[in-house]
């Protein structure tokens, strides 16, 4: 093959084959990459965590489960949002990161950082496992699969009392002080920040991640797997990749979960869990990464505002309002801000 | 008579008791501007999709470059040299035009599985893309996303992923199918101005732009080769008039 740089022979030089003039062409073909770059809206994610600190100091044990949430939601985000891969069974990720961070404390060593590195690998492992069968399937299939693989891991989880304490759950855990200085303290302190200081660097590295090849790729494929193919691009290990990722993000998610609570019970992995995280995003909208914080920090909120006002039938106001978004904002809570894309 | 691209050996495909394509046989040199033609429902799309990848012939082989691809995935066979276009527009509808064509393009460079750099920020990709675009006359819509484009426009884009692959063979699958016919004429003024040592397989049913732009034909009536010859002779056969062009086929 030739190495032409304009494919059709075109009477006069394409102007980007020379040098200098060529950069104007350049910079439009780069203006065209919708890239998630850093805005003005991530410093206000500082100054959101700083008054979640300031503001919640009854209730740091709410906001840290809201940073949880939102970096567990993220992670749903990458394989769903970007991805296109249809899950009902997420949390299956985020239980398996939250019971190695646990059996990792218990067993091995309190050492934080170091549990939430096995927790995100064990997750990543076990997506990576399961994406061979879940990412070949579409649609209902597909659904149905990643409720099977959640299914199958909470029963496992049932069976194997004697590892996981089943109905019990896993408590009694140490986790020993951040950085050897900062004990996780009664009051949650330790606990928020360390939460903050997670899913900061998780949304850094996802918003890195969506911006690489690999990231437009991924897109491509959940705009058009044919043409992907025809494009000569292999897409199941793609997904597969993409799965692995998201699945150690969700890992990263359970195991700070487990650490912050000092407890994992068998609801981290419960279908309720699945359903949750996928009604966050929905409420907060997929594909921009952005979803993942409004939709966490409405769903979390909402939930325990409403349980508190009415315990009964707290769970009728999140339905509301998820109908009231589908109905009136389908690109969910972020899709009307203009400029976050 | 160079060595044959692509070629097809003795394609046959079934579903139940249709049989779809029987014992297809074909041949593209480098260069080669040949084009598929025959009433609808004869197998053109089918014979298309056994070279592509996504159908398995029942029998018969399918060469790229002289190499039997006929198990091999549709991504393999792109990765050596087969590029073609949609009937209907494929495309990646809520990307931009230049995320599209950036897609081909790492694609074919190998870039589609890195974590590195965004494409954004490659200059050499850049120029290519622009290049790119500015030859279809898209360079000026790079910014649009793909769903907000004009039907022809969207053709040009088909075009212009299958172009960013450089393939050795290029399927072009009714490329001005929806088109208004004075847009349908530029779209093959584009085609003709396609590199000489590409192959060049055109499947059209407008038979003007056909004569226009093959330099052979092939004839495909229920599935099976009705004839294959020069433009010219394809042209004045009587049978094809009758089969396909009707009683008042005339160009």
């Amino acid at each position: 093959m030739t190495s032409v740089v304009s494919p059709v022979s075109t009477a006069a030089p394409a102007a980007a084959a020379v040098p200098g003039p060529g950069s104007a062409d350049r910079g439009v073909v780069a203006a065209s990459f919708l890239l998630q770059r850093w805005r003005w809206a991530d410093l206000a994610l500082l100054v959101l965590l700083l008054c979640g600190y300031l503001f919640a100091e009854r209730h740091l044990a709410l906001a840290t489960s809201v940073l949880v949430a939102i970096v567990f939601a993220l992670s749903l985000d990458l394989a769903q949002g970007y991805g296109g891969i249809e899950t009902l069974g997420h949390a299956a990720f985020f239980g398996v990161g939250a019971y190695a961070a646990a059996l990792y404390a218990t067993h091995v060593s309190p050492e934080p950082l170091s549990g939430l590195a096995v927790a995100g690998a064990c997750a990543a492992v076990v997506g990576a496992l399961t994406a061979f069968a879940v990412v070949r399937a579409h649609g209902l299939t597909q659904i149905m699969l990643t409720l099977a693989v959640a299914t199958v891991l909470y029963e496992l989880a049932n069976v194997f009392k004697g590892i996981t304490g089943g109905d019990d759950g896993l408590g009694g855990f140490d986790v020993a002080p951040l950085f050897g200085r900062f004990a996780f303290d009664l009051f949650g302190h330790t606990g928020y920040w360390y939460a903050a200081g997670v899913l900061l660097v998780v949304y850094a590295l996802c918003k890195a991640l969506v911006n690489t090849p690999f990231g437009l790729v991924v897109q491509g494929i959940r705009e058009n797997p044919v043409r992907m193919r025809m494009l000569g691009v292999p897409v199941v290990p793609r997904l597969v990749t993409l799965y692995a990722v998201a699945a150690g993000v969700a890992g990263i998610a359970g195991g700070l979960a487990a650490q912050v609570n000092r407890v994992v019970g068998m609801d981290a992995l419960s279908f309720t869990a699945s359903a949750n995280v996928l009604v966050m995003l929905a409420l907060g909208g997929t594909g921009r990464l952005y979803g993942a914080f409004f939709g966490a920090i409405v769903f979390v909120l909402l939930s325990d505002r409403a349980a508190v006002i009415n315990p009964t039938y707290w769970l009728a106001a999140l339905g509301v309002l998820l109908i009231l978004v589908v109905r009136f904002a389908p690109r969910g809570l972020s899709g009307g801000l203009k400029g976050l894309r | 008579m160079n060595a044959p691209v692509l070629e097809l050996q003795g394609l046959s495909k079934r579903y139940g008791a249709l049989q779809v394509t029987r014992d297809v046989n074909l041949q593209l040199a480098a260069g080669a501007r040949h084009a598929l033609i025959g009433p609808n429902g004869a197998g053109k799309s089918t014979l298309v999709h056994q070279i592509t990848g996504l159908v398995r012939p029942n029998a018969g082989r399918v060469l790229l470059a002289g190499s039997d691809v006929t198990t091999l995935a549709p991504q393999a066979r792109v990765r050596r040299g087969l590029a073609r276009t949609f009937q209907i527009n494929s495309l990646f509808d809520r990307l931009t035009v230049g995320e599209n064509v950036a897609l081909a393009l790492a694609a074919r460079h190998g870039l589609d599985g890195r974590f590195g750099r965004p494409l954004a920020r490659r200059p050499a990709l850049l120029d290519e893309a622009a290049a790119l675009l500015e030859s279809v006359g898209l360079l000026t819509l790079a910014q649009r996303p793909v769903q907000a484009l004009a039907y022809g426009q969207r053709r040009l884009v088909e075009i212009a992923l299958a172009l960013a692959l450089q393939p050795q063979v290029l399927l072009l699958d009714e490329p001005v199918a929806g088109v208004p016919s004075t847009e349908g004429h530029r779209l093959f003024e584009l085609l003709e101005r396609l590199p000489a040592e590409v192959a060049v397989l055109v499947i059209e049913h407008d038979m003007a732009l056909v004569f226009r732009f093959a330099r052979r034909i092939t004839v495909l009536v229920e599935g099976a080769v009705l004839l294959e010859g020069p433009t010219d002779e394809v042209r004045r056969d009587a049978r094809v008039r009758d089969v396909y062009l009707g009683t008042r086929g005339h160009a």
